[in-house]
């Protein structure tokens, strides 16, 4: 137990909490992609950077400590996590205006958090491989931000581990893990959780896509700051419960 | 002197595309390779680079056999595969060479190397040849810049290429002449050692220093390695004793390792200390197990030093003969500690530790999150001690001489000397180690470099200094450097050097985290733009903007200097960078006439109204 400030405001902490678990469980949002509670920290979108005594650090990974001085709504912070969001819409294929996950997308909807209007880099129109051969399940890696949430609910809950990251650096991509290096031969099930983690519109399950039309979807409603806190805290302090 | 590699130890082409017995199947092959590695998945990098060798590519059924042998996912050994720049997942040539992309082999006249090479083969740069004889392609420096322009054929290293010896080289390989019988002073590699110090000069007699060790107790050694000061001597610059002694604190089975992955471009010299200096280097491994109480070590050597694994391997043998490795070292009962090699594959991200211990664990090479740290969680998630080849090689002779005779050189910060491997425009390129405290100017002399427009310290991660700054210092507190100092006179363009870079830094990040995967390949978009000339006031905001978020928001070192080559050249030379821009404020990256080129095919049109013309 101990306490920290963020943005001057006193965040008691558990120990072995991370700065982005002290946080979401006082309620105070910190954006981010990679991170979901559920699993284990990654670290990888860097969204969740705030400064640390100085420093700046990935909230979702970096523990928190008595005293720590947790910069977070700040411009300079808000304007760097802007620039990484409009570096993930321009390194894949985002078409949101035809785009099934519209709406629901936690990409799309911290770009309006962020008050992002659009990129300010030209876009690298990668060439990337969509996977339609499973019966239930889409696989559009055009989307991909490489958050790595299917490859951990894969591994750490399915126990299946059915996807990794390939390739190096920009030429990084998802690879199913199967002979075929299709999903269907994978042994993926519809029920799998990581069927259900992308925040993206990489994987989607088939032939649900306008069930609930556009303008009445997750961010159409609420902002990304309250529909993750409403579903994260509990999950965050259920862990210590 | 001349380091020769010795023709026995270079391996034989293969003559056919596939190792395979007469029904065309690899498995009995593949599975023979994996078992010669215990079956060991901690060894899936050195089982691809033996397959890698055997078939010149990872064929498919190689990816599935090794991955069903090791008991671990094919996501794993295609990730692996797709990782490292010398694996390939289509077939490569049965020669199959790599030009170093180094700034320095540039200078020294690498494009015109390359260029010949590949008319008088017919193949381009990044191809196969149809027939399966040659491939060609760039890598990251090969670490010879002393002696370039350099590359690797078969992993083995090409010195002091020129345009007659390309073509003696063209015609060894159409008439497939085996590399064994190629003219040896094609791989001689020079140690060019022009000035030495504390660390290399008298080297190490074998055993000298653990017998001293033993002599003045452990806890006395560790107490002089801190006496002395010594600062890891591969960037960071942390203290050694600490290190070992936070390491040998933990619980559990602990582990050393040796960091050769050598990669900053213009750095070679752990190469040389490798070539002649190993024992010295074995014993400061040797003794930093002793203190932590390790048993096993590793030395990690990166691909591109491949030639010297034969030569390290007889050292390790002779090590072990006069009882300086293996049980009971130097007859101290319980004492047991052996050094195994593990090579890398074209990584430079893999001498970041916690990715080189990845790498090790035969992964790809992934920095991890930190904390924990190696000396608490490292090799297999025990402690374990990571330093640079010249670290232990300075542990050692501090182990015989104590830590005063050390300290007595160097500056209040930076104690002893640096090893610094001195490259480009200079009359002598090669390895000198220097006092810290010694200044930039002084080098300059020493090494017969005149009008030098900057000095590139610390190699692309580092700085680029300009000429008023050459009274600063090389030290830890002033101008750091883990050995790579490269010089550029007046004819150079300084953008083109900075453009070298920024490429470099794209083409080796790792791609984990955003900032970097992203940002150092629009940094590198964004310096050819300017370099093309389409470069406008915006961009250089764009460059700015870029690189301040690429430094301070990526995930390890690697992303955060990658954007030092264009914030140092921008603060010193902004008039360079203005120079270039158009005068308005915004171009288009693209040509819009070529982009209608399409267009104009389909249709069969090209005419006046076919074209566009940019408006200004
Ligand atoms: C991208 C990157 C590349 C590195 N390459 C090397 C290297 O080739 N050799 C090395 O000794 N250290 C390298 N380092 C530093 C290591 O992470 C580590 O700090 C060092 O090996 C520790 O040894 P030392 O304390 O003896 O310097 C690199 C670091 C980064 C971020
Ligand atoms: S498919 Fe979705 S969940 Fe998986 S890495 Fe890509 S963005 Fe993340
Ligand atoms: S900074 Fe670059 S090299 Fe380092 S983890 Fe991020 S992507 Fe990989
Ligand atoms: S949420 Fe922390 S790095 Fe992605």
């Amino acid at each position: 137990m101990g306490t920290i400030t963020i943005d001057g405001q006193a965040i008691p902490f558990q120990d072995g909490q991370t700065l982005i678990e002290a946080a979401t469980e006082a309620g105070v949002y910190i954006p981010h992609l990679c991170h979901n509670p559920e699993f284990k920290p990654h670290g990888s979108c860097k969204l969740c950077s705030v400064k640390v005594n100085g420093r700046v650090c990935s909230a979702c990974t970096f523990p928190a400590a008595e005293g720590q001085e947790v910069l977070n709504d700040t411009d300079e912070l808000n304007e760097a996590r802007r620039m990484i969001t409009e570096m993930l819409f321009v390194e894949g294929n985002h078409f949101c205006a035809y785009c099934e996950k519209s709406g629901d997308c936690q990409l799309q909807a911290v770009g309006y958090f962020l008050k992002m209007t659009g990129p300010r880099f030209s876009y690298f129109y990668p060439r990337r491989e969509v996977d339609a051969s499973h019966r239930d399940i889409l696989l559009d890696r055009d989307r991909c931000i490489f958050c790595e949430l299917c490859v951990r609910a894969s591994r750490d809950v399915d126990g299946k581990n059915l996807f990794a990251i390939a390739g190096r650096g920009i030429r990084n991509h998802l690879i199913v893990n199967s002979a075929s290096g299709e999903l269907e031969d994978s042994g993926m099930a519809v029920t799998d959780k990581a069927a259900h983690v992308c925040p993206v519109g990489a994987i989607l399950i088939k032939r649900q896509a306008y069930k609930v039309p556009i303008g009445s979807r997750t961010y159409d409603e609420r902002s990304i700051s309250e529909v993750s806190l409403s579903a994260e805290a509990p999950v965050v302090a259920a862990k210590h419960d | 002197m001349i380091f020769n590699i010795k023709t026995a130890d270079i391996e034989p082409l293969r003559e056919r595309a596939y190792g395979a017995d007469k029904q065309g199947n690899i498995d009995p092959l593949v599975k023979k390779i994996v078992k010669a590695h215990g079956n060991d998945p901690t060894e899936l990098l050195q089982i691809l680079r033996r397959v890698q060798a055997e078939y010149r590519h990872i064929p498919q059924r190689a990816v599935e056999l090794v991955a069903t042998q090791l008991g671990i996912s094919h996501g794993q050994v295609q990730g692996v595969s797709e990782f490292y720049s010398f694996l390939s997942t289509t077939p490569r040539g049965q020669y199959d060479i790599f030009l170093s992309d180094c700034i320095i082999d540039h200078l020294q006249g690498e494009p015109a190397v390359m260029a010949q090479l590949c008319n008088r083969l017919g193949v381009k740069p990044g191809q196969t040849r149809a027939d399966g004889r040659v491939s060609v392609d760039h890598a990251s420096c090969s670490g010879l810049c002393d002696q370039g322009p350099s590359g690797l054929v078969n992993g083995y290293p090409l010195t002091r290429l020129t345009l007659p010896r390309i073509d003696q080289i063209a015609d060894l390989i159409e008439r497939g002449a085996p590399l064994a019988t190629w003219p040896q002073e094609f791989f001689a590699i020079a140690d060019n050692l022009h000035k030495t110090g504390l660390i290399l000069d008298p080297p190490l007699v074998p055993g000298k220093a653990l017998e001293k060790a033993f002599a003045t107790g452990l806890d006395g050694t560790l107490a002089e390695i801190g006496k002395s000061g010594l600062r890891g001597r591969g960037g960071a610059g942390f203290k050694t004793a600490l290190k070992w002694k936070f390491c040998r604190e933990e619980a559990g089975n602990r582990y050393v390792v040796c960091n050769a992955d050598e990669g900053e471009p213009g750095t070679f010299k752990d190469r040389v200390l490798l070539q002649s200096h190993a024992h010295q280097v074995f014993e400061g491994m040797t003794l930093a197990a002793a203190i932590v109480d390790a048993r096993q070590g590793y030395l990690y050597l990166r691909g591109e030093y491949l030639y010297l694994c034969e030569p390290l391997n007889r050292i390790l043998e002779e090590r072990r003969r006069l009882g300086l490795l293996g049980r009971k070292i130097l007859g101290h009962k319980g004492f047991d500690f052996d050094i195994r090699l593990h090579l890398g594959a074209g990584a430079y991200i893999c001498g970041e530790e916690s990715a080189l211990i990845e790498s090790l664990e035969g992964k790809r090479g992934v920095p991890r999150n930190r904390p924990p740290y190696p000396v608490t969680q490292g090799y297999l998630g025990r402690p374990t001690v990571v330093n640079n080849v010249e670290t232990f090689a300075a542990a050692a002779k501090i182990a015989l001489n104590g830590g005063d005779w050390f300290a007595a050189v160097g500056t209040e910060k930076s104690k002893g000397s640096k090893i610094l491997s001195i490259s480009g425009d200079c009359a002598r390129p090669g390895i000198y180690e220097y006092p810290f405290g010694t200044k930039i100017a002084r080098i300059l002399e020493d090494c017969g470099a005149d009008q030098v427009i900057g000095v590139q310290i610390g190699g692309p991660s580092g700085t680029f200094i300009a000429p008023r700054e050459f009274d600063r210092k090389l030290a830890f507190e002033d101008l750091a450097t883990g050995g790579s100092f490269m010089i550029f006179n007046e004819n150079r363009d300084v953008l083109a050097i900075a453009r070298n870079f920024s490429h470099f830094f794209a083409h080796e990040s790792c791609g984990f985290c955003t900032p970097c995967r992203v940002g150092t390949s629009l940094l590198k978009n964004c310096l050819d733009k300017i370099c093309d000339g389409h470069g406008t006031a915006a961009d250089l905001v764009e460059l700015t903007e870029l690189s301040r978020l690429i430094k301070t928001a990526s995930h390890c070192g690697l992303g955060q200097t990658a954007a030092n080559p264009v914030l140092s050249t921008l603060e010193r030379f902004p008039h360079l960078y203005e120079r270039r821009l158009r005068e308005i404020s915004f171009q288009p990256g693209f040509d819009l006439d070529g982009e209608l080129e399409v267009a104009r095919r389909l249709t069969g049109r090209d005419d006046a109204y076919a074209h566009l013309t940019q408006e200004e």
